[in-house]
C-alpha cells in the first residue's frame, strides 16, 4: 500500500499535523517517518548536540506499533506516529535520564513520568532525550555537564536555556515536536532565539510527576514545535489533571486546538507593558516588537498601554525564590538511594560521602544556587530575602490581575536580545540572568505564555521572539492570538521564518 | 544588608552538604555578593502591608483511601542504588565510633 516517494528531507520538514495526517492516510508509515528523523539526527547532531541520548530501538518499536494499529484499522490519535524530542528532565523507564547533570549519569529510572506516559499513550514516537542546563538552571544550555548545544542559526551561539536541546532539535529539523520545562522562561526563551514556538501553560496544567523538581512553585512542563497548531496539538496530549501531582489543576483543559485552528485578534484588547522595554534591550528586538504591535493593530486589535511597576522587581524576587526552592529540592541527591556516590572508602561517614558526592556531581551554577538559597532561607535573613521576595510575588500577581481587567492578552519581546555567543556571559551570572527579564513575571504569577517568531533582528540576522501572555486557565487565548499573528507573518514573509536558517 | 564573606560561604556549604574546594569558596563569595547586591531591592517592599505568596495556586492537602496499590518492586526501587546488600540500600556509617 505505501508507495512513498518522499525523500528524507521532505519528511523532516513536514509539520507535526501534516505528518500525522499522512500517517493516518497511509501515505507514509510511522517507521519511515522515524527513520527519516533518526537519519537526520545521525547527519547533523554531532554539530548541534541537541540530544544527550537517542533511543533508536525504542523509537522504531513505537513506530512499528503505530503502523500495526493502522493496519488493524484502529483509530489513530491526532499525533500518532509523530516523532518528539523529550527534555532530559522527565523520567523515562529504562531510558537514561540525567537532567544534564553528572550526578545522575547512567541512571535508568524505574518508572515513567506522567507526561512520558501520556505521550506513549497518544502514540507519539519519543526519539530521545535532549540537552539542557543542569537541573534546568540556566539561560544558555552551557551549564550542561555534557557540553553545550549550538543554535542551528549560528552554531557558535547559544540556543537559549534551559531547554536549548529541545528547541535546537526543532530548529534543525531533527524532530517536529519537543517538550520543555519553564521555571523562569526555559521554554519561551529558547523558542525565541531559535525561531520556534514554545508555550508555558498555566501553572498546574501539565503534571510535574516524574519531572525532576528544581523550583516546585515555578516549574511547568509544556509543548514546543515549529508552528502554533502543532504546539496546541501537543498541549492537548500532555495537559490535564493527574492525581499523582498535588499541584495539578482538576479542571478541563481549555480548547487550545480549536483556538489554534481559528486564529483571530479582531476586537481583542492587547496590552503593552511599559516595564518590558528600556535598558538592555537590543534595538533590533524592539524594532521587530514594535512592528508586531502594528501588525496586531492592522489585524483588528485594540492596543492598550499598561503600567506594571512591580515587574521591575521580578528578576530579583525570582533569584531568591528559585534558589531557595532548589536548595530544598536538591537535598534528595544525597548519594544514598540513586545517583553518583564518591569517597565511600569505608572510613567516611554518610554525611561526608554526601558532601563529597554533591561536590563531584553538581556543576557551578547548581552549587551557586544551592548556596544562595541556603543563605536566603537561613535564620536572620529569611524575612529580608525569601519573605520579601514572596511579597513581591503578590504585587506582581496583583499587577497582572489589574492588567487583565483592561486587556485580553499582553504582548512583549520574549527576550531582550537575540542569541549571544557561547561563553560570552559564562563568568557573569547577573548578565546571564537578564536573558529571562521578560519571561519571569509569568512564572511568579502562574499564568500562561507563548513565544513565537516575529522576524530577524536587522543587525545580526538572528530570530526575535514575540511573547503573548494570558490569564491563568485562559491558555486558549495564546493560541488564538498566536495563530493569527503567525498566519499574518508567514503571508508577509512568503514562508515560515525557519526557512531562512542556514542549512546544516 | 551585609555582604557575604568567604567564611559564610564555607558555613553555608557545610549546611548544604557541599564539600567546596578553596578556589570555589573565593569564586562564589564574590559572585554571591554581586547577586545579593542586585536582588536586595526586594526588601524595599518588606515594610508594606503585603501578604506573601508562596505558590500560584491555593494548595489543599489531598488524601486518598488507604488501599494497597501496585508499586515498584524491591528490585526496581534498588535498581539505581550506588550500593545494596540483602535487598536493602547500603549506606556508609551514620553513627560515629565514639
Amino acid at each position: 500500500m505505501k508507495d512513498s516517494t518522499d525523500s528524507t528531507d521532505s519528511i523532516i520538514r513536514l509539520t507535526a499535523a501534516g505528518t500525522a495526517a499522512r500517517i493516518a492516510s497511509g501515505e507514509l508509515s510511522a517507521v519511515e517517518v522515524a527513520e527519516a528523523h533518526l537519519a537526520r539526527i545521525e547527519a547533523v547532531d554531532e554539530k548541534v548536540h541537541a540530544f544527550l541520548h537517542v533511543d533508536r530501538e525504542g523509537a522504531l518499536a513505537q513506530a512499528r506499533a503505530v503502523d500495526a494499529k493502522r493496519e488493524r484499522g484502529e483509530k489513530l490519535g491526532p499525533l500518532a506516529g509523530v516523532p518528539l524530542a523529550l527534555k532530559d528532565i522527565f523520567t523515562t523507564k529504562g531510558v537514561p535520564t540525567t537532567v544534564g547533570s553528572k550526578i545522575l549519569e547512567g541512571w535508568l529510572p524505574p518508572y515513567d513520568a506522567t507526561l512520558t506516559q501520556r505521550l506513549k499513550a497518544a502514540d507519539v514516537v519519543i526519539l530521545g532525550k535532549t540537552n539542557m542546563d543542569e537541573f534546568a538552571m540556566g539561560s544558555s544550555t552551557e551549564n550542561s555537564a555534557y557540553g553545550p548545544t549550538g543554535n542551528p542559526w549560528d552554531l557558535t551561539r547559544i540556543p537559549g536555556g534551559s531547554g536549548g536541546g529541545s528547541s535546537a532539535a526543532l530548529a534543525s529539523y531533527q524532530a517536529p515536536l519537543a517538550i520543555g520545562t519553564d521555571t523562569g522562561g526555559s521554554i519561551r526563551q529558547p523558542a525565541a532565539v531559535t525561531g520556534t514556538v514554545g508555550v508555558k501553560p498555566t501553572y498546574g496544567a501539565v503534571s510535574r510527576y516524574g519531572m525532576v523538581a528544581f523550583s516546585s512553585s515555578l516549574d511547568q512542563g509544556g509543548p514546543c514545535a515549529r508552528t502554533v497548531l502543532d504546539t496546541a496539538l501537543l498541549h492537548e496530549v500532555i495537559a490535564g489533571h493527574d492525581p499523582l501531582d498535588s499541584t495539578s489543576i482538576d479542571a478541563p483543559v481549555p480548547p487550545v486546538v480549536e483556538a489554534a485552528r481559528n486564529g483571530s485578534v479582531t476586537g481583542m484588547r492587547v496590552g503593552v507593558v511599559k516595564q518590558f522595554r528600556g535598558e538592555g534591550y537590543q534595538a533590533g528586538v524592539i524594532q521587530r516588537f514594535d512592528e508586531s504591535v502594528e501588525l496586531l493593530k492592522a489585524l483588528g486589535a485594540e492596543i492598550v498601554e499598561l503600567d506594571c511597576p512591580s515587574f521591575d522587581l521580578a528578576l530579583s524576587a525570582y533569584y531568591l525564590i528559585a534558589p531557595s526552592e532548589c536548595s530544598s529540592n536538591l537535598a534528595r541527591f544525597d548519594a544514598m538511594r540513586y545517583g553518583l556516590r564518591v569517597g565511600d572508602d569505608g572510613t567516611k561517614s554518610a554525611e561526608d560521602v554526601t558532601a563529597l558526592s554533591r561536590e563531584a556531581g553538581f556543576g557551578d551554577e547548581v552549587k551557586r544556587r544551592i548556596i544562595l538559597g541556603t543563605y536566603a532561607l537561613s535564620s536572620g535573613y529569611y524575612d529580608a530575602y525569601y519573605g520579601s521576595a514572596q511579597k513581591v510575588r503578590t504585587l506582581i500577581t496583583q499587577d497582572f490581575e489589574k492588567a487583565f481587567e483592561q486587556v485580553d492578552v499582553i504582548v512583549s519581546p520574549t527576550t531582550p536580545t537575540t542569541a549571544f555567543p557561547i561563553g560570552e556571559r559564562a563568568d557573569d551570572p547577573m548578565a546571564m540572568y537578564l536573558a529571562d527579564l521578560c519571561t519571569i513575571p509569568t512564572n511568579l504569577a502562574g499564568n500562561a505564555a507563548m513565544s513565537l517568531p516575529c522576524g530577524l533582528a536587522p543587525e545580526d540576522g538572528l530570530p526575535v521572539g514575540l511573547q503573548i501572555i494570558a490569564p491563568a486557565m485562559k491558555d486558549d487565548r495564546l493560541y488564538k492570538v498566536g495563530a493569527a499573528v503567525e498566519a499574518a507573518f508567514v503571508e508577509k514573509w512568503g514562508h515560515p521564518l525557519l526557512e531562512e536558517a542556514p542549512s546544516l | 544588608m551585609p555582604g557575604i564573606t568567604r567564611e559564610e560561604v564555607a558555613h553555608l556549604a557545610r549546611l548544604a552538604r557541599l564539600e567546596l574546594k578553596d578556589e570555589e569558596l573565593d569564586h562564589f563569595a564574590g559572585q554571591l555578593d554581586d547577586i545579593l547586591g542586585a536582588v536586595a531591592r526586594v526588601s524595599e517592599v518588606a515594610d508594606q502591608d503585603v501578604p506573601p505568596t508562596s505558590h500560584p495556586l491555593p494548595l489543599t492537602n489531598v488524601m486518598r483511601a488507604d488501599e494497597v496499590r501496585p508499586s515498584l518492586t524491591p528490585e526496581q526501587a534498588l535498581s539505581g542504588a550506588p550500593a545494596q546488600e540483602q535487598r536493602r540500600f547500603k549506606v556508609p556509617q551514620i553513627l560515629g565510633e565514639d
